[in-house]
């Protein structure tokens, strides 16, 4: 059986393709923000930054990517 | 003869030397921000917590305008309608900027944006326990404000009146009451419009307020911020000082004696 070359995420509530075996560092260059402070959450549970390197993507993960922004 | 000097706000491990906090939502540009922090001599800035627009980059982020040296970052959890978007938001917020602090929103319904005074105190509760210092958003009721002191909070932060709505210190009695309760510090926190509003709840004994649109939505949002900082300060120095009692009658402060054409008494 052939393996799938790449799974679906939802990124912020919209579909995300990434190559299977992905990891989070991979999507965040995707996603252009290698380098923004941004913290993120799969699947409703916070990964903090340290655990992001060995944090593989599964298709259907939600992942939610937040930073901060001007309010009261 | 020397002036009492104040002593800082402390919250949890801040040291504040002023009383008035901002926050760094709706204004016009972030450079318009920046004056108004600058201008308003704030050391505390909130921030809120949102979705990274994937669609519309933005050139710069909020913090590469805040100088964080001078400014101290207060995240906030607003627009939370439930406690666990609260709890997510507040330790995304503890991620993103490796801090403790917290205001703490769990708001009630879109319409009012009322705090839900249920929801707020079992939040406190779980945050507390997981190490954060939580300053609550809260109703002005004096109850709650003592509950949520016992629930660990390490501010209280009553509304003056509704968010955005600038109707200043609707129920002037429920703060002085909530502040005869609690030892913590209470900031009155939304709805305050000038500077006048601000003046009062010092008065009436907060330790601080916070503001934002009252600053952001005025004509001149740098003059207001300025204004405002002044207020702040007259309205806590006018309650250190302690104002005369309010009377019904007059009091004459000239001598009501030695007037020309007084009647000798032989």
């Amino acid at each position: 059986m052939m393996q799938r070359m790449s799974l679906t995420l939802a990124v912020n509530g919209k579909p995300q393709e990434v190559p299977t075996g992905s990891l989070l560092p991979d999507l965040l260059k995707t996603l252009g923000l290698a380098d923004a402070q941004v913290a993120l959450e799969i699947n409703g549970e916070l990964v903090p930054k340290r655990k992001w390197p060995v944090r593989e993507l599964s298709a259907g993960d939600r992942i939610e990517v937040v930073t901060l922004v001007g309010g009261g | 003869m020397g002036v009492r000097l104040d002593k800082p706000l402390e919250i949890g491990p801040l040291q504040l030397t002023s009383r008035l906090l901002m926050g760094s939502g709706r204004y016009a540009s972030h450079e318009e921000m920046v004056a108004c922090l600058e201008a308003s001599g704030a050391e505390l800035i909130t921030v809120a917590v949102r979705r990274v627009n994937l669609d519309q980059r933005a050139g710069t982020s909020l913090l590469d305008h805040i100088d964080r040296e001078r400014f101290q970052i207060l995240p906030n959890t607003a627009g939370c309608y439930e406690v666990s978007d609260a709890l997510r938001t507040a330790r995304l917020a503890r991620e993103l900027l490796d801090t403790p602090l917290v205001k703490l929103e769990v708001i009630g319904d879109p319409h009012t944006l009322l705090p839900d005074p249920i929801g707020t105190v079992e939040a406190t509760r779980i945050l507390v326990d997981e190490g954060f210092v939580v300053m609550a958003y809260c109703s002005d009721d004096p109850r709650l404000v003592a509950t949520l002191e016992q629930a660990g909070a390490a501010a209280v932060m009553p509304a003056g009146s509704p968010i955005g709505s600038g109707r200043g210190v609707a129920n002037p009695g429920n703060i002085e009451i909530a502040r005869s309760l609690v030892e913590l510090p209470l900031i009155v926190d939304a709805g305050l419009g000038t500077a006048s509003d601000v003046a009062l709840a010092m008065e009436l004994g907060a330790d601080g307020v916070l503001l934002n649109s009252a600053v952001a939505g005025a004509e001149e949002p740098v003059l207001m911020a300025r204004a405002m900082k002044s207020a702040c300060r007259a309205g806590r120095d006018a309650y250190l000082a302690g104002r005369i009692p309010s009377r019904l009658h007059a009091q004459a402060s000239s001598p009501a004696t030695g007037l020309l054409g007084e009647a000798l008494s032989l």
